[in-house]
């Protein structure tokens, strides 16, 4: 697949959409087929505060648990509580309507680690 | 499925209790109208032929031992002998009250102190507990002995526990238990201990490390005596998993390779049946520093008989309620006194004999990752027996030709693994068959591939939404709705 | 060797296949200076007939003709036929943990039965499907507690078993909770002036190790939101209103009266069961109702991601093997005496046990230590020294409990006795002229 280019991966197969002090956060694709149906989606509250690399999230599929890591220290200011009712919606639209929650970080410079579609193909490529 | 509450109800069947023979005083003079129960008893009345056709009818959509094949690794299912289910009915043992006087439960005590004796040799180590009830039962005590011991000598920096990436889910959860953080070591190539990386992980916040042996791919770990010694220079300890001790068994002793604490899966290696799930037994065997330790009551022996000594002010305290799960350790006891050291000795042989059979024959069919000497299990990976064809729709497939699927999806390491285990109680002729059965399956993969997906064709039901289950749990019996779930 | 089927000349043949030329080759992988520190245990192998000779004799030198009054946890019920002889189906003992649930319908069936019947039984809404046993089914309670409020206490109370208190006391010591005790009042209830406040969790058991029924009513409402924990004896929850009906959080307790063998402690079977907002914090395996492929109803494992296998060192508990024979013969027992039969039974435990209870009362000297209503256990007062009667009573062919447990809750001259069905007037009518009669 090619992955959305205004988007940022991490290896952890985070995908984040910065606009300007805000990331959008979810999991990617690859990450959503390898859980399988996803049954389950632990949230944080909203104003919840993350270091970069905490454990801001939870993914569950019947057989897997996927943690969902900050990419950046900051604040959570959404989160998308329909994946409360319809948590498969990440399996159907991982990089759109599944989106997971909204941070409102400190420091884009701290995404500069993250990498672009491109680098991210070739990650996946090299499996 | 029809479930016990969907068999059609009788009243008040009886038969089973003779009237009361004491003057009745009433239920709600006895108890008062408070502590009475209002609230209903939603159990069917059943006569006896019902209730005997209804778990007849469920066992035989069961598959155990004596149905077939069931190479299941790590958990070594093995035939449980009949002659175990006698001696742990035998009224002396069953009818035993706990809380007995000491006096009355002498040949109880003495099975107990016996067993404890046989498994001290077997494990080559200075002292063992019957207390815990199961494998992991037993990794959260020997956790606890590792916490008591630290705790004892004063040292509060050791709060992390090493861990390879193949262990089993159970050992990071047994170590969290005692308040430990687990800390992962890479395996090498080779699928063994990378002993640079347990080099630049031992520290003084190191407690120890859980290693099972050999370990979940099958492997012995060759450098374990240069591991136990790096983990004890550094001051910590080494647990053994003893899951895999089926491979090693009247061979070699894991006291010898530096265990400080060793679990025994009884239900694993001493042949006491699975029973759906268990009740199994982990005893543990400690290592000298341990000792103190260990769980209390112990049973010992004086001149004048057993008993059960609870003077140990450093013990951990107790891990349940009373003396480990006696009646499984009745069977363990039975077997291991019909084996005797040849018969120990011989299940190993024959334990890694067949594996070993096995994994040359199969490799040829299904990718063998770790392709050398294995002990009495090996991994295999389903990935590229063809583009849309998974480990699981192997499995399942296997369902259709009778034999009981091997453990899937472990260990972490291996992707698509199916991990495989005989056992010594397998005749080549059943091996040959499942050699024979899993090549019919991976060329079925190529040409049909529907047949896997959609495997089992053959079973009580087919295959079964667990996605449904994990999303929308229904865990009790829907009184009142006449419909299935949707 | 019996339970080997290959012969030499299997051996033979799978040697030469793998290309090795004996099986001590296939050993080389464990290190030297291992096998050579290697000794054996000094057994020589025996038959089948010569084993079950030794341990006959064994069981033999375990005395079980005394007329039983031992309790504490664990009863002498009547366990009906039917249950050992469906219990021994292969089937269903040769079985491994329901990983596959296509070729384990029987097992996850019979988890969902048993399910629904600690359900019902408690009053709870969901119920795994078993832990080792009532102690450490507590013990998780406690953790479970814990991990929901993380107030690092937990009151438990001063009449709990003592089988109960030591595992609760390891399990808390290694999770770092402190435990605090409730005190008991005169009439042996709980004293609620007495709970702590800011616990995780409020332990009660009911009944209690005097066998006294704690009242439960109004006791959620008094502790805040500590969770309430109710350790009960499920047998006496068929005549009791249950603990769910008073608001408790979690209810555990011991299966064993369920259809299972005393078997000299182990294996018993823990019961464990909660509301349906804390499923993911609960422990242990479920079976949960699904359908197939084609639609038709079948179980499954349910909600493993709070497991070991899967969640690992942030599962809710390490449990894996659990009890699960031990729980189909409790669900068997429970298909076989019904709700009425259970009634029934429970009725016979009651009335006999008071009938004993009267009939000791009755004698100079004797009195019920404790006044409050009771299910099958009781304790008494003796007029002389509790070791004096107890000797007595044994001499005479009845199996109690010994003293010292009592004496050291500070009950001097005081003694315990468990009634059950199985126990007749004839027995009970003895015990009463023994202790009544002089020496």
């Amino acid at each position: 697949m090619a992955y959305p280019t205004e988007c940022r991966y991490t290896k952890d197969h985070e995908w984040v959409k910065l606009d300007g002090k805000r990331a959008r956060v979810g999991i990617t694709e690859h990450a959503q087929a390898e859980l399988g149906d996803i049954v389950f989606v632990e949230l944080p509250a909203i104003g919840t505060s993350v270091q970069k690399g905490d454990n801001v999230a939870t993914v569950e599929s019947v057989k897997a648990v996927g943690d969902v890591f900050s990419p950046a220290t900051g604040t959570v200011v959404e989160i998308n509580d329909h994946l409360e009712d319809a948590p498969e919606v990440i399996n159907a639209s991982p990089h759109e309507d599944g989106w997971i929650l909204v941070l409102e970080i400190e420091d884009p410079d701290e995404l500069g680690d993250a990498m672009d579609a491109a680098a991210y193909e070739a990650f996946l490529a090299e499996g | 499925m029809t479930t016990i509450f969907d068999c059609r109800c009788g009243e008040g069947i009886g038969g089973l209790f003779p009237p009361l023979d004491v003057p009745e005083r009433g239920v709600d003079r006895l108890l008062g109208e408070h502590l009475a129960r209002k609230v209903p008893l939603r159990m069917p009345d059943l006569s006896e032929p019902q209730v005997a056709r209804h778990y007849t009818k469920l066992s035989k959509m069961n598959f155990g031992v004596d149905d077939g094949f069931y190479p299941l690794g790590s958990c070594t299912m093995k035939y449980n002998p009949k002659l175990n289910e006698e001696m742990a009915a035998l009224q002396g043992f069953a009818d035993l009250h706990p809380r007995s006087n000491v006096s009355a439960s002498q040949g109880a005590l003495e099975l107990l102190f016996e067993l404890t004796g046989l498994l001290r040799g077997i494990a080559g180590m200075a002292d063992v507990s019957l207390q815990p009830v199961a494998g992991a039962h037993g990794e959260m005590t020997g956790m606890f002995l590792f916490k008591k011991h630290f705790e004892t000598r004063g040292d509060d920096k050791r709060t992390r526990i090493l861990l390879p990436d193949t262990a089993h889910g159970t050992n990071p959860a047994s170590a969290a238990m005692a308040g430990f953080s687990v800390t992962e070591i890479a395996s090498d190539p080779a699928g063994t201990i990378d002993l640079d990386a347990l080099d630049a992980a031992l520290d003084d916040t190191v407690a120890g490390i859980m290693l099972t042996v050999p370990n979940t791919l099958g492997i012995f770990e060759t450098n374990i005596l240069q591991v136990t010694e790096k983990v004890h220079q550094a001051g910590g300890l080494c647990y053994f998993d003893g899951a895999n001790l089926n491979s090693f068994l009247g061979k070699a002793r894991p006291g010898d390779m530096g265990a400080d604490v060793f679990h025994f899966n009884l239900h694993k290696t001493m042949s006491t049946p699975h029973g759906g799930g268990g009740p199994g037994a982990g005893p543990i065997a400690v290592s000298d520093v341990l000792v103190e330790y260990l769980p209390v009551p112990r049973v010992v022996r004086a001149q004048d008989g057993f008993s059960l000594d609870w003077d140990h002010p450093r013990s951990v305290g107790c891990v349940h309620s009373f003396y480990g799960n006696f009646l499984v350790a009745v069977k363990a006891f039975a077997y291991i006194l019909q084996l005797g050291d040849e018969g120990l000795r011989e299940v190993a042989e024959n334990a890694v004999l067949n594996a070993n059979y096995l994994q040359q024959r199969l490799k040829k069919t299904i990718p063998l990752p770790y392709d050398g000497l294995c002990k009495h299990e090996f991994v295999l990976s389903g990935k590229g027996i063809a583009a849309d064809v998974s480990t699981l729709d192997i499995a399942k497939r296997m369902i259709d030709y009778g034999v009981h699927p091997p453990t899937v999806y472990f260990p972490l390491t291996v992707r698509e693994a199916l991990m495989i285990e005989p056992t010594e109680t397998e005749s080549k002729a059943t091996l040959d068959r499942f050699a024979e059965i899993l090549e019919r399956i991976a060329d079925e993969a190529k040409r049909a591939p529907e047949l896997l997906h959609e495997a089992p064709h053959n079973a009580p039901v087919r295959r079964l939404d667990q996605t449904q289950a994990a999303k929308h749990p229904v865990l009790t019996y829907p009184f009142g709705d006449s419909e299935t779930p949707a | 060797m019996r339970y080997i089927p290959n012969t030499s000349e299997d051996r033979r043949e799978m040697l030469a296949s793998i290309g090795v030329p004996s099986v001590e080759a296939l050993f080389s992988d464990i290190p030297g200076d291992v096998r050579r520190r290697f000794e054996p245990i000094g057994l020589a192998a025996r038959s089948e007939m010569d084993v079950a000779g030794t341990l006959a004799a064994m069981a033999g030198r375990n005395r079980q003709d005394g007329v039983c009054l031992l309790g504490g946890g664990i009863y002498d019920h009547y366990v009906p036929s039917v249950v050992r002889h469906l219990l021994s189906r292969s089937e269903f003992f040769t079985a491994y943990t329901p990983y596959q649930p296509e070729v384990s319908q029987g097992t996850l069936t019979a988890m969902f039965e048993f399910q629904t019947y600690v359900c019902e039984l408690t009053g709870m809404e969901i119920a795994n499907a078993s832990m080792y046993d009532g102690a450490t089914a507590l013990a998780e309670a406690v953790l479970m507690a814990e991990r929901i409020r993380g107030r690092g206490m937990v009151a438990v109370p001063a009449s709990l078993f003592a089988t109960l208190r030591h595992v609760v006391d390891t399990y808390s010591w290694a999770a770092d909770i402190e435990i605090r005790e409730i005190p008991y009042g005169e009439d042996g209830t709980l004293d609620p002036s007495g709970i702590p406040e800011g616990a995780s969790a409020v332990v009660v058991q009911s009944p209690n190790a005097f066998g006294v029924l704690e009242p439960l009513d109004g006791l959620k409402d008094r502790i805040g939101d500590a969770l309430l924990i109710v350790s009960v004896h499920p047998l006496s929850l068929a005549l009791i209103e249950p603990p769910g009906a008073f608001g408790a959080d979690i209810v555990v307790g011991e299966g064993q009266p369920l259809g299972l063998p005393m078997g000299f402690g182990g294996p018993l079977l823990g019961l464990f069961a909660t509301r349906k907002e804390h499923l993911r914090q609960m422990p242990g395996r479920v079976s949960g109702r699904t359908v197939d492929a084609d639609g038709h109803v079948g179980y499954t494992m349910a909600a493993q991601t709070r497991e070991q296998h899967i969640r690992r060192q942030r599962a809710t508990s390490n449990i894996c093997t659990n009890s699960a024979l031990c729980a189909l013969a409790a669900t068997v027992y429970l298909a076989s005496v019904g709700a009425s039969g259970l009634r029934e039974v429970a009725t016979l435990n009651l009335e006999k046990a008071h009938y004993l209870a009267d009939g000791i009362a009755s004698l100079a000297g004797f009195e019920r230590t404790f006044s409050g209503a009771f299910f099958n256990e009781f304790v008494v007062t003796t007029p002389e020294s509790a070791s004096h009667v107890h000797e007595r009573l044994t001499r005479a062919g009845f199996a109690v409990e010994a003293p010292d447990g009592l004496r050291e809750r500070g009950l001097d001259n005081a003694l315990r006795f468990a009634v059950t069905e199985t126990r007749t007037k004839a027995e009970l009518d003895r015990l009463i002229d023994t202790l009544g009669g002089a020496e």
